[in-house]
Order: C-alpha cells, then sequence, then structure tokens
C-alpha cells in the first residue's frame, strides 16, 4: 500500500518534472537579453524577442486585476459578513458556477459585449475577460479567509465602540489581508496563462502597442502563434515565451508563499 | 492573595452614600424563541464591583452583554426591556449602541488583541474611531502609558510598544485587553470570566487588577468561580435558568443567603 502510494505521489510531480526539464531543454538557448527588449523580426531573420508580448501580458494582468480585486474581494466580504442568508448562498453559487465556466466562454462573453459593439478587437476586451475569471477565485479565498478572523476579534471591536463597517474593514479585513494577498496572487498567476479568453478579444498584435483600445499581444498568444507557425525561429521564440510565462507565475506564487508567511510586518497600521 | 478581599458593605445601610451608576430593570433577552434572561432587575453601584455567578447556560453572560448591546449583534437575538446608565437609558429610540460602548468597555473570555496592530495600538485601538476628535500623538503616547500603568503591564511591555500583541503570554494579552478598554475612561467596565483561559498566576494578577480598578470605574464581572466573585467583589447577584434570584453584599449571599437555590449552588448542591 504505502509502495503504491508513494508511486502516485511520484508520478503526480512527474508531469511537471517533464514539462519544466523539457522546456528549458529547447527554450532556455533562446532567452538573452534581445528576448526582452526586442520586437519580433520578420520571418528569416534572426533573433528578435518578444517584448511586446511580455509588456501585453503585464498590462492584461494589470486591467484583469482592476476589475477582479476591488468586486471579488467585495463580494468575498459581503459573503462573510451575510454568512447564512439566502442571498449569500445564491451569490456564493452563482460565483461557484462561475469559477467552473470554460475560459472560452468568458472570452465569447467579452467579445459579444465589448467587442461586437466597439467594431475592433482591444486589450480593455481580453482584460475584462480575464478579470471576470477572477472575480470568482478572489471572491472564495477571500470568503475563507475572512472566516478564519475569530469571531471574538470582531466582538472586541464592537465592544471599542467601533461601527459594523469599520470594524469589517480596520479589523476583520486587515486581520485576513494575508490571506487575501496570498488568494489574489493565485488568482493573477491562473490567469496570467489563459490562451482561450484572449483569442477574440485582445486578439494578438505583432506590434508594439500599449493602448487599451487596440488589438494587444500577450505571451500565451505569442505561444500559441509562434508554435503553429512552420519556421524554426519562431518555435524557438514559442518554447523561450513558454518558459518565461511559466517562469512569471513561479514568481508570482513563490511571492504568494511569502506573503502567507509575513503576517506580522510594520506595526504602524 | 490576602490582600484580595472585599470591603463589606452592609446590606441594610447601603442606600444613603453610594451612587447607582449603570440600572436594569425587568430586562428579557431572548435569542430566537430561547428566552435567555427573563424579567432581570439589578443596579450597580458605582464605584463597586459587582459579579454574577451562576451554573452554565444560566445567562450571566447574557445578561451582562445586554448592558452594553452587545447581545444585539447576534443574530435572532432580541432585548426587551430597560438599561439605564446615569439615568438614561441605552434602548431608547435614538441612542446608538456604538454611543453606549463608548461608556461601557467589555473584556471577553479568551483575549482579543488585534493581531495586526502593535501593542501601542491595541490600547489606543479605541480612539481610532474619533476621528478628528482623537486625541494626538503625544496625547496618546500618555494615555496609552497611564493604561498599561493602571493594568500594571508597563514595566513588562514598555520597551516593546510597537512590537506585535500576539507575542506577549495570555494573562498580559488579558491585561492588555483591560488597558485598550480602560484607555478610553468609560464609566463601566465588563469582564466576562476574563480569567477563564489563564493560568493560577495570571488570573490571579487579574483579580487585584479588577480589586484595584473598583475605585476608579464600576465593574461588573461574570465569573463561575465562586471563590473569585468571593475574592474581588462587593455585590454578587446569582442566576439560574435565566432568573436573576438572588443580588446581596458578597458575604451576606456567601453566608447567609436569603433564597434557598442560592443556598443550594454555593454550598455545591448542583452546578
Amino acid at each position: 500500500m504505502l509502495g503504491i502510494m508513494y508511486l502516485a505521489a511520484i508520478l503526480a510531480t512527474l508531469p511537471l518534472v517533464f514539462i519544466l526539464g523539457h522546456l528549458l531543454v529547447q527554450g532556455a538557448s533562446s532567452i538573452s537579453l534581445d528576448f526582452f527588449t526586442k520586437m519580433p523580426r520578420p520571418v528569416g531573420e534572426a533573433g528578435g524577442g518578444l517584448a511586446n508580448a511580455i509588456v501585453g501580458t503585464l498590462v492584461l494582468i494589470g486591467i484583469a486585476s482592476a476589475i477582479g480585486l476591488p468586486i471579488g474581494v467585495g463580494a468575498g466580504l459581503f459573503l462573510a459578513e451575510r454568512r447564512g442568508t439566502k442571498t449569500a448562498n445564491a451569490v456564493r453559487f452563482l460565483s461557484d458556477v462561475l469559477n467552473g465556466l470554460p475560459s472560452i466562454v468568458m472570452g465569447i462573453f467579452a467579445w459579444q459585449f465589448l467587442v461586437r459593439p466597439l467594431g475592433h478587437f482591444s486589450a480593455a476586451a481580453g482584460g475584462v475577460a480575464l478579470g471576470a475569471m477572477m472575480i470568482p477565485l478572489v471572491t472564495r479565498t477571500t470568503e475563507e479567509m475572512i472566516r478564519l478572523v475569530p469571531t471574538a476579534l470582531r466582538e472586541a471591536a464592537l465592544a471599542l465602540a467601533y461601527p459594523n463597517w469599520r470594524t469589517s474593514l480596520t479589523i476583520v479585513l486587515r486581520t485576513a489581508l494575508p490571506g487575501i494577498v496570498t488568494g489574489a496572487l493565485v488568482a493573477v498567476a491562473r490567469i496570467a496563462g489563459e490562451t482561450a479568453p484572449l483569442l477574440f478579444t485582445a486578439f494578438g498584435n505583432q506590434f508594439w502597442s500599449t493602448s487599451l483600445n487596440e488589438p494587444i499581444s500577450a505571451l500565451p498568444l505569442q505561444i500559441f502563434n509562434y508554435a503553429i507557425s512552420p519556421y524554426d525561429e519562431w518555435h524557438k521564440l514559442a518554447w523561450a515565451g513558454a518558459v518565461v510565462l511559466i517562469a512569471l507565475v513561479l514568481v508570482i506564487s513563490l511571492a504568494a508563499r511569502y506573503a502567507t508567511r509575513a503576517r506580522f510586518g510594520n506595526a504602524s497600521d | 492573595m490576602a490582600q484580595v478581599r472585599p470591603a463589606t458593605i452592609d446590606s441594610t445601610s447601603s442606600t444613603g452614600a453610594e451612587r447607582v451608576r449603570l440600572s436594569m430593570r425587568s430586562l428579557d433577552a431572548y435569542f430566537g424563541a430561547t428566552h435567555a434572561v427573563r424579567s432581570a432587575s439589578v443596579d450597580f453601584v458605582e464605584g463597586r464591583v459587582t459579579a454574577i455567578i451562576g451554573p452554565s447556560g444560566c445567562g450571566k453572560s447574557t445578561l451582562l452583554r445586554c448592558l452594553n448591546r452587545m447581545h444585539e449583534t447576534v443574530p435572532t437575538a432580541r432585548v426587551e426591556g430597560t438599561v439605564m446608565l446615569d439615568g438614561e437609558d441605552v434602548y431608547a429610540r435614538g441612542v446608538n449602541a456604538i454611543q453606549v460602548r463608548r461608556h461601557i468597555g467589555m473584556v471577553f473570555q479568551r483575549p482579543t488583541p488585534f493581531p495586526t496592530m502593535s501593542i501601542r495600538d491595541n490600547v489606543a485601538a479605541g480612539f481610532r474611531v474619533l476621528g478628528a476628535n482623537a486625541p494626538k500623538r503625544r496625547q496618546l503616547d500618555e494615555i496609552v502609558e497611564q493604561a498599561l500603568l493602571r493594568t500594571a503591564l508597563w514595566d513588562e511591555v514598555s520597551a516593546r510598544l510597537n512590537e506585535s500583541a500576539i507575542g506577549l503570554s495570555g494573562g498580559q494579552q488579558q491585561r492588555l485587553c483591560i488597558a485598550r478598554a480602560l484607555a478610553t475612561q468609560p464609566k463601566v467596565l465588563l469582564l466576562d470570566e476574563p480569567t477563564a483561559s489563564l493560568d493560577p498566576l495570571s488570573t490571579q494578577k487579574v483579580e487585584e487588577l479588577v480589586y484595584e480598578l473598583r475605585r476608579s470605574v464600576t465593574v461588573v464581572i461574570v465569573t463561575h468561580n465562586m471563590q473569585q466573585a468571593a475574592r474581588v467583589s462587593d455585590r454578587t447577584a446569582f442566576m439560574l435558568g435565566g432568573e436573576l434570584v438572588e443580588v446581596a453584599p458578597t458575604k451576606t449571599l456567601f453566608t447567609t443567603p436569603h433564597d434557598s437555590r442560592t443556598e443550594s449552588y454555593i454550598t455545591g448542591r448542583f452546578g
């Protein structure tokens, strides 16, 4: 029995080891300073980088966070505070459904409401699609982290003449903050690699663009486009892009772990 | 612990010089359909410690939580009756629970320091909600020091006021919570089994503190420990099944109770 468990544990980690190993073998050689600072070159020319895709991914993460974090944290606070009410149960259920929605559906939704009416693809539409994906993730972790805050702490604040909203914000939410930050970072890591919601919203862009109103490049999109191309040069860039994307997610995950550990930082607030 | 002896007051002559700070009249408290406190009436005298004793689930904590309107923070909870603080009904229409809690501080069974705040900020926490009326930094430092001196915590923590309150021992945390409640100068201090989670030494320190505090604040303490009630209180109220059975000077209640149920309880026949 113990042997089977060990075997399962090894098999569980094997895909990651295999993927990371293969990516590094294939992609590491193409990663250089140029990869981060240069634009893609035309077919046939060696070198070039994915600077526009890296910046595009960061822009998309920014828009998604601006939408997903405030709504998600607010909804999570609502669920924790109104625990047990019919509204809260309904919101929690719908949030779980949203969480289970295939990401391509998010893309269709953003396409229908932002791309079609405006008549063109845009970074904003891609950011909205990713933001909508973030909302349920952030909502649930926020709710769970707030529920970990002891009721006694809340009562202590109320007994000190704190109004309800002050108690929720400065005591309960503040105490749960490290956990919420972790949840938010995990959500960012999760959406950073999404491709499907961007296919017909952000669309991708071979040129430099940071405008929210125009199509924008993104690492997952660029990897996809390069991978299905027939050119060896582009294949190499796709591998390198995958390594950078995984490194980005890894860095965010590590930051999340660090945020959980640093429970008590500066005492000034 | 010999110095922690209550000043005995005679029940017959206790009306003259004493001023009633807080007064509960025919108060009923409910949790949904459960009738937790039944028509309770009791006076809390200024500068005295009143203990509320009784078996588990008799409603003593609920009665305490009705005094500063904490009872109503629980869903389905309901209160009927009056609680007069210096002649004003805290349950009157137009009276805000927050105003009431500003004058009636409370400390709970388990220490509840705010984990994200330093020791100093914990003590000053009650001032943060005053907005523009909050004292200035230097004044606040003075208030924090005074509150920590009153709770005999100053010598232990003065060197680490900016550190987390979580690093303190359980007994220190509880005295910190008392300091936090006292910092805003409440008229009444409610203690809900403040030593239930503490070791004997910390318990003794808190008891000595309660005994000291009677000079400056009216104290109501809920305890399941009769010896504690005898040690720290001037008056004791005995509750049973949601009913306030008897309120008397502590010595009288423990030596010559009027009600047979009180006698049964203090002689250990039940509870």
